[in-house]
């Protein structure tokens, strides 16, 4: 799997109030009142201008602070295509993967990619390539990339209950 | 593994989670957590579990759920928040919901004893490693794993690696655990304990009070920790003991079972408080002599002073006597970093018979309700009332943004909470400095960032 996009570049602890402000947390719920507020409070003219399969790149300890959702899930409903980081915050990661973005650590990608770079991510061989060169990452785990291909952990997870659910059946019958 | 392998906390920790006989760093496991946390996200995280087409959470008797984050409602929108999550609680039988005003998850959750140490919390807020101060694993997780364990009851964790932070000496007057964890995350970075397990040692950390070692996992948040600990001693066990006692009287139980053995409540009182006592104690881990620490970190309490972190980040740290003419237009007490009786106290002490600086506000919101009542009986409302504080509902307050004491555009906040990031209380153009009680009080008196010294 490979996908490509231009790089929006940011700095270290970008945290989560300026990714998706904390006021908003407990309101809006629907798809485009989320993606409409994404990186409000880091990069205005973020909204208005990314396109679906762009890459955020960003320094140490990317998403840092709260353990909101929304912070990953306005980007994936912006078409955000993966984070490369030099470090990303635990919350951050395990939401970003649990809803199909990729979020890879790469500091030497991330130090080397500059701001509107065509960034190519290829899965299979843990790659990241750009016009400097090429940069591998550690490959995610196999139940990580359960998750990512399931397109998230609430279909994988959908996928698992169904699968008992199959299992218990058949021990009925 | 063999047994005689020495062992973190996490370690011992997340093996009892996922029921096996012990674990290595590193290795991911299928964790089963004794309680799940979730708050004014609760609707929001239905939402996602109504995806996975059950008519039940498989978990009703795990799940804790508070009201803290938005209340009372600021908003028609937010109290249809809060009413959904009140139609879901009853529909689900989950026994412990919290209603507005009761207080914020991690002190509510800690007062009625709903955690143990040893045990796991996992919650959908990121300042779940508070329950470190008990000597439980707790960490924050997302919504779409919140609804997974009500869906499972279980959600892969990996083993961290661990940091050692250790702590001797007593702490000088003036100085507070608020002060070290700033230290700490002044000297190592917002990102210095990013996914470790830090656990915190030493005589200076047991010659804590139990509301000040609350501060250090709390806080351990802000340094990117996936959990922290504080190893659980007698007074931890009497706390813990007390909130018990609380809870079961008002749910009228006649026993008590956890930890794999049931108590009966019936008996007498003094035989009954030893047994569960012992109960207490039976899950408590503690991490082995020489366990692989990635990191060690030593500090004499001797050497610490009252720190300030300045706006935009929690790691911008400097002592607040290097601070000077910083003008405050709001001093906020409370959260569940710095909302307890101990922070009330400390700041009536700083504001005892002085006035609050014209031009300044100083609002006050505790903990929880227990933390008011105790406060109102102490007689430090009233201390802070005459010196023109303000009193809010107990919660989170202004912290992320919410309400109840959003600054405008170009004010400064002092404040006691845990993060003061750009935006954080609602208005990117406004500056949050965050301190302890003591510096917070004597801010609000002076109107410019003060130590209590400086009166």
């Amino acid at each position: 799997m490979t996908q490509s996009g231009r790089a929006w570049k940011y700095g270290d602890n970008v945290n989560t109030d300026v990714i998706f402000p904390g006021k908003y947390t407990y309101t809006l719920r629907e798809r485009d009142e989320i993606a409409a507020h994404a990186l409000e409070d880091l990069d205005p003219t973020f909204v208005a201008n990314v396109q679906p399969g762009d890459v955020i790149v960003a320094g140490i300890n990317w998403g840092c602070g709260s353990s909101r959702e929304q912070a990953a899930t306005c980007l994936v409903y912006n078409g955000v295509g993966a984070v490369i980081a030099e470090s990303i915050s635990r919350i951050f990661y395990r939401n970003a993967l649990n809803n199909g973005l990729l979020a890879i650590v790469c500091p030497e990608a991330a130090r080397a990619i500059q701001p509107g770079d065509k960034v190519a991510i290829d899965l299979a061989a843990s790659e990241i390539r750009f016009s400097a060169g090429t940069f591998r990452f550690p490959p995610f785990s196999p139940s990580i990339m359960g998750i990512v291909d399931a397109g998230g952990l609430v279909p994988y997870v959908q996928c698992k209950l169904a699968a008992q659910a199959t299992a218990y059946g058949d021990g009925v019958r | 593994m063999s047994a005689s392998i020495p062992q973190t906390f996490a370690q011992k920790a997340l093996a009892r989670a996922a029921g096996l006989p012990s674990v290595e760093i590193g290795q991911v496991v299928d964790a089963r957590p004794d309680v799940v946390l979730s708050h004014d996200n609760t609707a929001a995280i239905r939402q996602i579990w109504r995806q996975f087409g059950q008519e039940k959470v498989v978990i009703p008797e795990r799940m804790a759920v508070t009201m803290d984050h938005a209340v009372p409602a600021p908003t028609t929108r937010h109290a249809q928040n809060h009413a959904e999550i009140r139609r879901f609680a009853q529909e689900q039988g989950i026994r412990n919901l919290f209603e507005v005003g009761r207080g914020i998850c991690h002190q509510v959750l800690s007062e009625e004893a709903l955690v143990l140490p040893g045990w796991t919390i996992l919650g959908s807020d990121s300042h779940t490693p508070h329950f470190g101060w008990l000597g439980a694993f707790g960490a924050g997780i997302g919504r779409s794993e919140t609804a997974t364990l009500w869906a499972t009851g279980e959600l892969w964790l990996r083993v961290p690696e661990s940091m050692r932070i250790e702590l001797t000496g007593d702490l000088p007057a003036g100085v507070t655990a608020k002060d070290f964890a700033l230290r700490i995350i002044g000297d190592l970075g917002a990102d210095g304990g990013l996914y470790r397990s830090v656990e915190f040692h030493g005589a200076g950390i047991q010659a804590l009070s139990l509301a000040s070692r609350m501060v250090l996992p709390n806080m351990m948040a802000e340094f990117g920790a996936k959990n922290a600990y504080i190893a659980p001693d007698d007074a931890t066990v009497d706390y813990l003991l007390a909130g018990l006692h609380r809870r079961l009287e008002r749910e009228g139980a006649t026993e008590f079972c956890a930890n794999g053995q049931c108590i009966s409540l019936t008996g007498d009182p003094v035989t009954v408080d030893e047994e569960l006592r012992a109960l207490i104690r039976a899950g408590a881990l503690f991490p082995d002599e020489g366990a692989p620490y990635a990191e060690t970190h030593c500090y004499h309490a001797a050497d610490l002073e009252p720190y300030v972190a300045c706006p935009h980040t929690v790691d911008q740290v400097v002592p607040v006597s290097q601070l000077s003419g910083v003008q405050v237009q709001q001093a906020f007490l409370g959260t569940c970093t710095n909302g307890r009786l101990e922070d009330l106290a400390a700041a009536a002490d700083v504001v005892r018979g002085r006035k609050i600086a014209s031009g300044t506000r100083f609002l006050v919101i505790p903990a929880s309700s227990l933390v008011l009542q105790d406060a109102l009986r102490a007689g430090y409302i009233e201390t802070l009332l005459e010196a023109g504080a303000v009193l809010g509902t107990p919660g989170c307050g202004p912290c992320m943004g919410n309400h109840m004491g959003i600054p405008a555009p170009g004010e400064v906040t002092i404040s006691s909470a845990n993060r003061n990031f750009r935006g954080r209380m609602g208005t990117p153009d406004a500056e949050i400095y965050l301190a302890s009680p003591a510096v917070v009080a004597a801010s609000a008196v002076c109107g410019v960032i003060a130590g209590p010294g400086d009166l």
